[in-house]
């Protein structure tokens, strides 16, 4: 029987074998959404714990690394979701040395809070499309959209910014 | 200003604050955790699991006569 039938069936030895063939793709997607190594590791396996709970959905006709990935954006927007009034962004990825020196400390710290406050499903697409510069279409099909409504969301995610920015007397112009 | 360039000015901003991540590689395997994750899940009963328990408790109760039945068919 295919490896990935004997996982919809429920073969513990056959999720073995798919959680090692992935386990590092779902990570390098997770940590670009939460920045943060410890808490990708976690979710990576909430992810897993999902995918093996559910198997019984799983197609083994269809394609288990696009369905992984859609279950890992989910598991990182339900974190973003409750984690955001909590966490601070992560230092494992602090801001960037060769940045503009006239960006202050003080504005930089303005514009994370600003991000952080974002709405966790406007967060997510605006992490992916404007830092990690992902396509549209592998953010529509991660996040089970399509690339229209990515297209709606960081158009909202940009006013959101620009208008909190603007609040605090920040102008983007200011770089 | 138009929308794409607003967008471009705010994504220059945010690329000077939150640098992309590059260090996406996994330092080690997750399969112990994934195990303590499997393992760590207490047996839970579905919910039509009781019902029918409930069921078959009260079938018993209100018809007695059908506990020789019951006997017969286990």
């Amino acid at each position: 029987m295919e490896l990935l039938q004997r996982f919809a069936a429920g073969d513990l030895e056959a999720f073995e074998a798919l959680f090692r063939q992935h386990q590092k793709e779902v990570y390098a997607w997770v940590v670009r959404i939460v920045r943060d190594s410890g808490i990708a590791e976690d979710l990576t396996v909430e992810t897993f714990w999902r995918i093996y709970r559910f198997r019984a959905r799983f197609d083994p006709a269809g394609n288990f690394r696009a369905w992984a990935r859609r279950i890992a954006t989910n598991v990182a927007l339900d974190h973003l979701r409750h984690a955001r009034r909590e966490t601070e962004l992560s230092d494992d990825y602090p801001s960037p040395t060769g940045g503009d020196p006239a960006l202050r400390s003080e504005l930089r710290s303005q514009i994370k809070q600003a991000f952080l406050e974002l709405p966790a499903k406007y967060r997510i697409v605006a992490t992916l499309a404007l830092i990690e510069d992902e396509p549209y279409n592998d953010i529509a099909e991660a996040a089970g959209i399509s690339p229209a409504l990515v297209k709606i969301r960081v158009f909202r995610a940009v006013r959101i910014l620009r208008k909190k920015l603007n609040s605090l007397g920040v102008e983007a112009s200011a770089t | 200003m138009s929308n794409q360039e607003n967008e471009k000015q705010l994504q220059a901003l945010l690329k000077q604050t939150l640098a992309p991540v590059k260090n996406t590689e996994l330092q080690r395997d997750l399969w112990p955790q994934m195990l303590r994750r499997l393992d760590a899940q207490p047996l839970r009963v579905p919910w039509f699991d009781w019902a029918l328990a409930a069921l078959t408790a009260a079938a018993l109760l209100f018809f007695p006569g059908t506990i020789p039945a019951l006997f017969y068919h286990l």
